[in-house]
């Protein structure tokens, strides 16, 4: 005659854990949606502040090294990986031919800065860095159908996937550039750029420049060159002499590693005109560590709002135990025993943490959308919003888990529930 | 032979002034197996304080308490529980029905705590106490004849030896009282369970054969009960 026989002590418990959830469906789903909230900003703190750290340190930099003034490694390559930050100044040309002339170096690429196109920077420079760069192993800069490389002898440009969405220049499009890396509307150039080509999507800063022929900074309006350590401006026409030039940095590919070490101890320990920037993923990470504090903090403030969060589980559940005891005592009178009373409670804390841990990730998906387009926006460096962080799994774990122990205060309460006393209504 | 069995049961509470109230002093009392037997008793004699120790939900200062032949008085709070939920059915005067659960989730969590949930069983009776089409109300959606027919279900679901009923029809006017009273005697033999019936109602008790006085069985009631 028995059809569905369960467990004397487990069946009884996910019909009392629904039923309670239910019955109390305001306030459970008012914890669900704080628990996801905590266990969302939890994930998407400890991802950003890991996807980040990746992205900046050992994301898709392309170069092994910069070269530039005298000055901060990390201005450097702030400068010229990330296209950020000011340029700490300028070295004359004869480092570039110099350094690119070095056996040890495979691609030396000059990048020359001082202009924008409505906040995104122009950076001249050298054929090469659409024809021979790879910003990954193996992936060079591709052109979108119709477009095609600069002429070094004209104002041409071709221009990242990013500008060219958030601009709306295109193949063909002309454009008058801004001095300066910050834009100001006032502060125009007079000579007009012709877009040759448009890149496709790398999702790396690259895609936030304008890339022009490193002439066209040289002979822009009001520039001034002091490669020689006297001003000269360039004159229509005349070829610059190169003791005049001058450029942002040199980025440096090198044939191995050991290079590195050997032009450290050369232009770094024993030189005096410039910085070479190298290895740059450490170069960054030192940012990072200054910076650490700040993550810190925040992880801080994440765990602090889960216990919150916790509290606030407790206190739901809490808050209904006397309206209960009766429920308790009936449960007690069929049979169930103080621990089963005393599981139900606990799995009810558990289950709201759970499905709050669960909404968790549908808060987390959309700070992190959020904070993956800001920092596009800002830096062109691009998180991968899929990527897995042990974060993922130890938060909703730790988060179940808190709100389990959240759930034994008030387990307490219910375990010791007086079954004679409580059978009887209470007005 | 014997259902239950009382031998020497004492039974006190602590008094708001620090003594002890003895409320229940049985030397002996005992129910036939399938038997049905009513027990009067005023107000405040201790009816229900009896039958929560016979379900074990009270345990006894002193005595022996035995359902079928097994002392629950020595036993742990959890095996009582046990005990309770496999072998004894209460029904309450306010039916203590689950507020947010189904007529048919109420049987069901019966048979949960003890052998296991047997749904076929579980509607076969509300279908035997006229509930067919209010399996899936909840309490606040039957009348309250309606929610002392799901106590009774729930009372006999888990196939006890002893139904106990403390006031069943308290809360019913006399035509539903008389038809729950009814139910609740032929459900237990039907299903074999021997029914302790407390009230103070002269109409329920005229109606057993086998009735008792809890005053002439409680030596307390008659000695005042203060140590």
């Amino acid at each position: 005659m028995k059809s569905g026989h369960q467990h004397p002590f487990l069946g009884g418990l996910p019909l009392i854990v629904r039923k309670s959830l239910r019955q109390h469906l305001l306030s459970t789903v008012i914890t669900i949606v704080s628990v996801a909230l905590a266990a969302g900003l939890m994930m998407a703190v400890f991802a950003i502040d890991s996807q980040t750290y990746k992205a900046f340190t050992g994301g898709p930099m392309g170069f092994d090294a910069v070269l530039g003034a005298r000055g901060s490694q990390l201005q450097l390559v702030l400068n010229s990986i990330f296209h950020l930050e000011t340029s700490p100044g300028n070295i004359p040309w004869q480092l570039y031919t110099t350094i690119k002339e070095d056996p040890r170096v495979e691609l030396a690429i000059p990048y020359a800065l001082g202009d924008n196109y409505r906040g995104y920077r122009m950076v001249g420079t050298v054929e090469e860095i659409l024809t021979r760069f790879e910003y990954q192993p193996g992936q060079k800069f591709s052109l979108q159908p119709g477009g095609r490389i600069f002429d070094s002898s004209r104002r041409e440009a071709v221009i990242g996937s990013f500008v060219a969405q958030k601009t709306g220049l295109g193949l063909n499009s002309r454009f008058k550039p801004y001095h300066g890396l910050v834009f100001n509307e006032e502060d125009q150039h007079g000579e007009e750029f012709l877009v040759v080509g448009v890149l496709e999507p790398t999702n790396t800063p690259a895609d936030r420049v304008i890339w022009i022929p490193i002439e066209g900074i040289f002979r822009m309006g009001g520039h001034v060159l002091r490669g020689s350590g006297t001003d000269y401006q360039a004159q229509s026409g005349q070829e610059i002499p190169d003791e005049h030039k001058e450029v942002s940095s040199v980025m440096l590919k090198f044939k191995n590693p050991q290079a590195g070490f050997a032009l450290d101890q050369t232009i770094n320990k024993q030189g005096k005109v410039a910085t070479l920037a190298w290895p740059l993923g450490s170069v960054m990470a030192e940012l990072f560590q200054k910076l650490g504090w700040v993550s810190r903090v925040l992880s801080l403030v994440a765990c602090l709002v889960v216990l919150v969060v916790a509290g606030s589980v407790l206190a739901s559940i809490y808050n209904t135990m006397n309206e209960r005891r009766r429920e308790f005592a009936i449960l007690r009178a069929l049979g169930a025993r103080k621990r089963t009373v005393f599981s139900a409670i606990v799995l009810e804390a558990a289950t709201i943490s759970a499905l709050g841990a669960l909404l968790g990730f549908v808060i987390y998906a959309l700070i992190l959308a959020f904070a993956a387009a800001i920092i596009r926006n800002q830096t062109g460096v691009v998180l991968n919003l899929l990527a897995l962080h042990p974060v993922h799994l130890f938060a909703p774990l730790g988060i179940i888990l808190i709100g389990a122990l959240a759930g034994i205060v008030p387990a307490f309460k219910a375990y010791a529930t007086d079954v004679a006393s409580n059978l009887s209504p209470h007005s | 032979m014997p259902i239950l069995e009382i031998r020497n049961l004492q039974k006190s509470f602590r008094s708001p002034e620090g003594g002890n109230h003895v409320i229940l002093d049985i030397p002996e009392f005992c129910l036939e197996a399938g038997h049905q037997a009513a027990l009067e008793g005023s107000s405040g004699s201790g009816k229900t304080t009896l039958l929560n120790l016979i379900a074990g939900i009270l345990l006894p200062d002193q005595g022996e308490i035995r359902i079928a032949s097994r002392n629950i008085a020595p036993m742990s709070e959890s095996d009582r529980d046990r005990w309770r939920a496999l072998h004894i059915g209460y029904v309450f005067q306010t039916f203590n029905l689950l507020q947010g659960y189904t007529a048919l989730e109420n049987v069901l969590l019966g048979m949960m705590f003890g052998s296991g949930v047997d749904l076929s069983f579980a509607k076969e009776l509300l279908h035997r106490v006229g509930l067919s089409d209010r399996m899936n109300y909840r309490p606040g959606q039957l009348s309250v004849g309606q929610q002392q027919r799901v106590a009774l279900a729930r009372a006999v679901a888990n196939h006890p030896q002893l139904v106990l009923a403390d006031e069943p029809t308290g809360n019913l006017d006399r035509q539903q009282a008389q038809t729950a009273l009814g139910l609740l005697r032929d459900i237990c033999r039907e299903n074999g369970a021997a029914l302790l019936l407390v009230s103070h109602d002269p109409h329920v008790l005229n109606q057993f054969e086998e009735r008792h006085s809890l005053d002439s069985l409680n030596c307390a009631a008659q000695g005042g009960g203060e140590e």
